[in-house]
């Protein structure tokens, strides 16, 4: 069993030779920001479940795996392996093969004046100065050691940079792709998105996997939305069953900033998603909305930290989670609400659907409010498909799969329907269809043996 | 010609035997009242019909269409014909009333071998049968049966039963709750849908509803036992006399220990 000193070690070999051969080495403030990093995480170590931010979710898997840093270039990969995954708009598409941007695979379509688009690597080494004011300035390296070791190995990843009052309407679709290779590899995705005022972008990280090699994907991704700008993330996981996925999202939003937040959380083994919003500036609205969907031995973290640092802004946050089998979901909200943020407005809903006796799920929030004038609100919900909802939509002549996938689809499309109508939307409606359909059948089979003792009553339990 | 055929149908929840043999014949284009008071099994009759999985049969046979009905699934019956308006309509939040009943109503004309009902046949056969019920096109845009009143929840059940045209409709204590204005419109609905070749199951605590749909037969359900059928007559001698008249009768019939 590899202790974890020998674990810090593997990453130190690591660190070294990708110190030596990264670009932007030559940068003093680089050099310093990925090794001041590195230092954190050796001395921080890997979060266990005695802390408390990571209570519901032990990596000792990720802990026990030697992982190495894709080296060399991207595996030849070819359009068709991609087609299944594009998303067949007109915008622009940036592809990362085991981390490396692939430029032949990425496609750069009809972008409007005032707006760059690129990868973190070049841009280090093309402007320095303009990524040397925002990389790194808004992460939590200190709390969170993944981000630590995303910093220290920041170096491929996308760069986003929307000038002021530019609109970008088509979404841009971030890919990454993860392959099958001999031996367990780490990515560690850096993402930059800096969006000036007044200006208008959706944007889509999506992690899917060709092959089902061992992988730690652990991105962490910039966010930094300007005076009045309008931005949609969309985070979409859905790598292979034995995938590792940590993503972290920190969001800095300015005075009257407009961001939402989506996650849809359908593949991956062990999957963290971190997202940070910060209400930085006066009447900020930040909307922070997820899907999680779990089966097998999945486990889904959800871990939401909501920072609250003006007055008159307001947060939504609304994840709805659906387990089956043995998955294991987490929601973890947390809102800060500085002394300064009067008048916050923060609402926290987390609902969730059990479809097995197996399944797992811890929700908590977390309250920590310093301002005196303020509107906070929680809430959850654990429950199972209504038996009685079941039987009538049965009782009208749609068969059981269907009932339960239409009983499923209700409680997901409350996600779907925050999404704004658009290709995105369509694209997350499209993998939440499919996913449901092949969940409705395996419950219909699964339970055909076990039901007619008796009927399961509606069984909502309040818990927050 | 004989739709519904029930022959010595005994049936348990959870160990107790609630219905304790029940025959009935209904042929097409006859109405059927079942009466009785609280407990006596009309609703686990009615539920038992639609294929109810909670209810375990321990003997008996029914005959549907000349179909074996207890051998098949809630959405089986409901394909060959069988609908039951529940006595409490379930809220389904999340899905439009029109997206419920056109996925319903394509189940069941799959089953027949006809073609899918797509939205524009569907919509204007949909208004037409608001119009009868006198229901609010509004209502429809909202999810089924979420935020109605108990009125109209009960007129989107005839709705329902409209829509779905079904051979033998059941009516489970489709009167409870109902103001008479209400009750007027759903007893229009139903009887709108009488016809020589459909059947229906009228199951009711009061006779009061049967003043609206008169049916031709009445059967009076007492612990688990149909004690006494008869014409629509038997329904207003059950409102003057009470329950207690037919159970005293039923009780000198079948001592206690049966």
């Amino acid at each position: 069993m590899t202790t974890a000193v020998q674990q810090i070690e593997t990453y130190l070999e690591s660190f070294t030779e990708f110190q030596r051969s990264a670009l932007g080495g030559n940068l003093v403030w680089l050099r310093d920001l990925r090794e001041d990093a590195f230092a954190l995480f050796c001395k921080a170590g890997f979060p266990t479940t005695h802390d408390e931010d990571w209570r519901f979710t032990n990596v000792a898997p990720i802990v026990r795996t030697r992982f190495a840093l894709a080296t060399g270039g991207a595996p030849e990969l070819t359009d068709s392996d991609l087609r299944q995954w594009r998303m067949g708009t007109p915008g622009v598409e940036l592809v990362f093969v085991n981390g490396k941007f692939a430029r032949e695979l990425s496609t750069f379509n009809a972008v409007p004046a005032g707006i760059w688009i690129s990868v973190l690597n070049e841009a280090i080494t093309s402007q320095p100065e303009i990524i040397q004011a925002d990389l790194g300035h808004y992460l939590d390296i200190r709390r969170d050691p993944f981000c630590a070791l995303n910093t220290a190995f920041a170096e491929d990843g996308a760069y986003i940079r929307i000038e002021r009052d530019a609109v970008l309407e088509a979404p841009i679709h971030l890919l990454f792709v993860s392959t099958a290779s001999e031996q367990p590899l780490m990515i560690h995705p850096r993402n930059l998105l800096v969006f000036g005022d007044e200006s208008q972008a959706t944007i889509i990280e999506e992690y899917v996997s060709l092959g089902t090699g061992t992988i730690l994907s652990n991105s962490a991704t910039e966010l930094i939305a300007g005076e009045g700008a309008t931005v949609s993330h969309y985070m979409i996981e859905r790598e292979h069953k034995e995938a590792f996925n940590i993503s972290t999202l920190r969001i800095q939003q300015g005075r009257s900033a407009n961001v939402a937040s989506h996650s849809l959380l359908l593949g991956g083994g062990l999957v963290r998603n971190n997202v940070h919003p910060v209400l930085a500036g006066e009447g900020g609205e930040c909307l922070i909305n997820g899907l999680f969907i779990g089966e097998d031995r999945q486990h889904l973290d959800n871990y939401m930290h909501v920072e609250h640092a003006s007055p008159h802004c307001s947060s939504r946050q609304f994840y709805n989670g659906i387990l089956d089998e043995h998955a294991h979901g987490v929601f973890h909200g947390r809102i800060v609400v500085h002394k300064q943020a009067q008048k916050t407005d923060a609402k926290q809903t987390n609902r969730n659907l059990l479809l097995s006796d197996d399944t797992q799920m811890d929700t908590k929030p977390q309250l920590e409010i310093y301002a005196d004038d303020v509107k906070c609100t929680h809430g959850a919900t654990i429950g199972q498909i209504e038996e009685n909802a079941l039987f009538y939509l049965r009782s009208r002549g749609i068969d059981e799969t269907s009932a339960r996938k239409i009983l499923l689809l209700a409680f997901a499309s409350e996600c779907l329907e925050r999404m704004k109508v658009g290709p995105v939307r369509t694209h997350a409606e499209c993998l939440v269809h499919e996913h449901l359909l092949s969940l409705a059948r395996h419950s219909v089979r699964r339970d055909a043996g076990e039901r007619a003792e008796s009927g399961r009553e509606r069984n909502w339990e309040e818990v927050g | 010609m004989s739709l519904l055929e029930v022959r010595n149908l005994h049936v348990a929840v959870g160990g107790d035997e609630i219905l304790k043999g029940i025959d009935l014949q209904v042929n097409v284009g006859e109405v059927h009242s079942i009466m009785g008071p609280n407990g006596s099994g009309k609703s686990t009759l009615a539920q038992v019909l639609s294929r109810r999985e909670t209810y375990q049969v321990t003997n008996g046979e029914v005959v549907f269409d000349g179909k074996d009905l207890l051998a098949m699934k809630p959405e089986e019956a409901a394909c060959e014909g069988v609908f039951m308006a529940f006595q409490y309509p379930v809220e389904i939040p999340g899905i439009s009333n029109p997206y419920f009943l056109r996925s319903a109503l394509n189940a069941i004309r799959k089953h027949r071998g006809e073609d899918d009902m797509d939205a524009m046949d569907f919509l204007p056969m949909f208004r037409e049968k608001l119009k009868l019920l006198e229901m609010d096109e509004k209502l429809m845009n909202r999810s089924v049966n979420e935020g109605f009143s108990g009125g109209e929840k009960k007129r989107n059940e005839i709705l329902q039963m409209a829509v779905l045209e079904p051979k033998l409709a059941i009516l489970d204590e489709t009167d409870s709750g109902l103001d008479i204005d209400a009750l007027r419109i759903v007893a229009k609905g139903v009887n709108t849908m009488r016809s020589p070749s459909r059947a229906m199951l009228v199951v009711t605590h009061y006779q009061r509803l049967l003043n609206h749909i008169v049916p031709d037969f009445v059967h009076v359900l007492v612990d688990g036992r149909i004690v006494r059928s008869g014409g629509p007559e038997l329904a207003l001698e059950l409102e003057a006399k009470g329950y207690g008249w037919i159970e005293g009768q039923a009780r000198r019939i079948m001592p206690a220990s049966a």
